[in-house]
């Protein structure tokens, strides 16, 4: 790529052409401070005005997010005109923000404030007109507040660039724009799939996750036998809560808090996700071997579900029965561990902590509910939630011991369960077991390397059995609209499909602790590009520590079956685990 | 969806792909629609992000943007009334509030027999002649208040014969 020769603050650098003042000033060492500028252009609507520096051959500041380096540009970031302009800028976003930060769950995280701070803004300069104000409380999912909204427009790119879908847009003109579905309707009545990738970019409060905190105390408070699940993505991230460096495995002193948080079992959803390929590889097995729907896809994540069900609805078939890990977990502990340990099921409560804000939508379907009306899982906490809550009890997370799962009945788990966590997991973890059903042994090498990365559509071919199988792998709904209209048009090369709905996998779920560089000092600079990488990396070390790395290979697992469901896809089974999907929804009720 | 007829569906089609080769054929496209029906419903605009592959919001998005796309039905006549500077200064408020008057609907509002919208536009171009109204295309020049209640009634009269 060519150079250009610019000056910053009077200090020649060399810079590669095409650059953004931004992106440029960042090589060289500077920060400007920004709001609408996110991940390497994703997001750049020159529209905070909170960037302008002052550059030789431009009139008047310029909005460094989206103007390019030239040969010979001299940029002054600190010169007394930059650094009032973008003063006025912030005090103009406070003037229309809704200030009561005190109880603002996002104070912390909150990238106006920083903003603010570092300008030297005051909050009340200015002092006039608000912009009306709509507030979206209505999804068990995802609340919208527009009087917190800078209007960044980063939760708009992020919908249709992860997903092509788009729910989010600019509507109106002027002082009334306002980021929203269209009709600025809720959530819930627009063709949202809920993955919550809107809540991890927004730099403010306007987008959060719904909090069920509320729910969990009141079900403690009211004596209720309250036992606790965590998905294996939460452990390759909550220490990000407490300041940890990103990628540091935490499991044992993520259950150790919660032990000391009450709850009278902590269980890993593992288990569950053992359990899951059991079912999803015998489901997939009955299908080639029977004539059944092919390419099966797999139905762990919510959000690809919701997807699923309104834009393909004609196309349910290819989904996997199985209900998704933690609401098997959920069955089997109001049903099976509930009775082994003479609880009433109505007496307890399941709470699932998960990386995934779309899970608190899913618990809430009709289907996820047990004769007599119990629940599979009656609340869930996001990691975001879950570190609140810790922070909340006033426990020092990095000095907590590292404890292990309550070894009772539903306690084992294989590394084939960890991987669920990320992209390609439930792939490997299914293939480990498929390999073992068909042939009756061991494949050796445990690791399919080709369902591993971040690619958006990675697809390998296996010999099973003497059986060649071609299967893909996908993340964010990208990637699954290319696969499903393949599939839709009889082109689908494919006999296993593994969608996630969020870009990567859980481990960059939408309920997720969030990634902002200007928070995290002690990171490498390029971190927003690395950090999917480390969470997955702490799953497959974890997987490699595990003495069993095969679903099949699970004991309690095994016990389950023999003393309960009888086989995979038992009738038993199939009653607790499976499900099936609304091809009714409407795009807009 | 149920809403649209049939006809109307395939004719929403048929101008979405009008302008199938386009980079960027949604204005075109909503700006057809808008002189073909009147106004862009949510089901139409449904169908046209179905069509081109445009999200709903954006859609939506540009339709609330510009004031020359409207949601709802508009009238027969659209009454547009020039707010821009020259026509202002000219007493441009007092001729559109005197259409508010007469026709008991405000700016933007259309009137219950569906005859009448009035419309506040900002500078059409025409500061020659402020106050300037526009009715479908035909312009009045230097509408004073007094002259308002004859323009309604030219149109009345029009519609009786």
């Amino acid at each position: 790529m060519s150079k250009v020769n610019i000056k910053i603050e009077g200090i020649p650098f060399q810079v590669d052409a095409g650059l953004t003042i931004l992106e440029a000033a960042k090589q060289c060492g500077f920060e400007i401070p920004s709001l609408c500028a996110f991940n390497h252009g994703e997001c750049s609507q020159a529209s905070c005005r909170v960037c302008l520096v002052e550059a030789t051959g431009a009139r008047g500041l310029v909005a460094s997010c989206v103007y390019p380096v030239a040969e010979g540009m001299e940029i002054t970031i600190s010169s007394p005109k930059a650094v009032a302009a973008r003063r006025v800028s912030v005090e103009l976003l406070l003037s229309n923000h809704n200030r009561n930060c005190q109880e603002c769950e996002k104070n912390g995280k909150c990238e106006l404030l920083h903003v603010a701070k570092i300008t030297g803004a005051k909050e009340d300069r200015y002092v006039g007109a608000q912009t009306p104000v709509s507030i979206d409380r209505l999804t068990p999912t995802i609340t919208r507040d527009t009087s917190k909204c800078v209007l960044c427009g980063r939760c708009v790119a992020r919908c249709k660039n992860a997903h092509g879908i788009g729910v989010l847009g600019f509507e109106n003109r002027g002082f009334k724009t306002i980021v929203a579905p269209a009709e600025n309707r809720s959530f819930i009545n627009s063709p949202c799939i809920m993955c919550g990738q809107c809540i991890n970019v927004c730099p403010t409060g306007a987008l959060m996750e719904a909090s069920e905190i509320d729910k969990v105390d009141a079900a403690m408070a009211a004596g209720k036998y309250v036992v606790v699940q965590t998905a294996p993505a939460v452990r390759a991230a909550l220490g990000e809560e407490f300041g940890m460096k990103i990628g540091t495995p935490v499991t044992g002193k993520m259950v150790a808090a919660l032990r000391r948080l009450g709850f009278k079992k902590v269980f890993d959803t593992n288990f569950a996700a053992d359990l899951t390929i059991m079912e999803e590889a015998t489901e997939l097995l009955n299908r080639i071997k029977n004539g059944g729907t092919l390419p099966m896809i797999t139905s762990c994540s919510p959000g690809w579900v919701n997807y699923a069900e309104y834009y393909y609805p004609d196309q349910l078939d290819h989904l996997s029965s199985c209900k998704s890990p933690h609401e098997m977990f959920g069955a089997i502990l109001k049903t099976y561990y509930a009775q082994k340990i003479g609880v009433d099921p109505k007496d307890m409560f399941v709470v699932s902590i998960m990386p995934c804000s779309c899970k608190k939508y899913e618990k809430n379907r009709p289907e996820m509910e047990e004769e007599g009306g119990i629940r599979d899982v009656d609340a869930v906490l996001t990691t975001r939630e879950l570190g609140r809550v810790i922070r909340r009890a006033g426990i020092m997370f990095d000095r907590l011991p590292d404890e292990d799962f309550d070894n009772d009945l539903v306690h084992d788990y294989t590394g084939a369960g960890v991987i669920f966590g990320v992209t390609g997991g439930v792939m490997e973890a299914a293939l480990r077991t498929a390999y073992f059903v068909l042939t009756g042994k061991e494949r050796e090498g445990v690791v399919f390397h080709e369902v591993r990365g971040f690619d958006n559509i990675r697809e390998a071919e296996f010999e099973l059995a003497g059986q060649k199988i071609k299967v893909a792998v996908t993340s964010g709904m990208k990637g699954a609209k290319v696969l499903l209209d393949q599939i839709r048009e009889g082109t689908s090369p494919y006999t296993f499909i593994e969608v996630m709905g969020c870009p990567g996998g859980c481990i960059n779920g939408g309920g997720q602790p969030y990634v902002r560089e200007v928070f995290l000092p002690n990171e490498d600079a390029n971190i927003y590009d690395t950090y999917m990488q480390k969470r997955a990396n702490a799953l497959y070390s974890e997987d490699e520590r595990q003495v069993w790395r095969q679903s099949h290979n699970n004991p309690q697992l095994q016990a389950l079956y023999k003393e309960f469901l009888g086989e995979p896809n038992s009738h038993k089974a199939h009653e607790l685990l499976h499900t099936h999907y609304n091809k009714n929804r409407k795009k807009f009720d | 969806m149920s809403h649209l007829s049939e006809a109307a569906a395939k004719q929403i089609n048929e101008i979405c792909d009008r302008y199938a080769s386009e980079r960027t054929p949604l204005m075109m496209i909503l700006s057809d629609i808008q002189k073909e029906y009147g106004y862009i419903p949510l089901e139409v605009q449904e169908l046209v992000s179905e069509r081109t592959g445009i999200p709903v919001a954006e859609i939506y998005g540009v339709v609330t943007f510009y004031s020359f796309f409207s949601l709802t039905p508009k009238g027969k006549y659209v009454i547009g009334c020039c707010l821009g500077t020259a026509c202002y200064v000219k007493g441009a408020q007092q001729v559109i509030d005197k259409f508010s008057e007469i026709l008991g609907i405000k700016a933007g509002e259309t009137t219950a027999d569906g005859m009448f919208t009035i419309d506040a536009l900002r500078c059409i171009g025409a500061c020659g002649i402020a106050p300037a109204v526009s009715i479908n295309g035909k312009v009045y020049p230097k509408v004073s208040v007094s002259a308002v209640s004859g323009i309604i009634d030219e149109y009345r009269a029009k519609e009786n014969n």
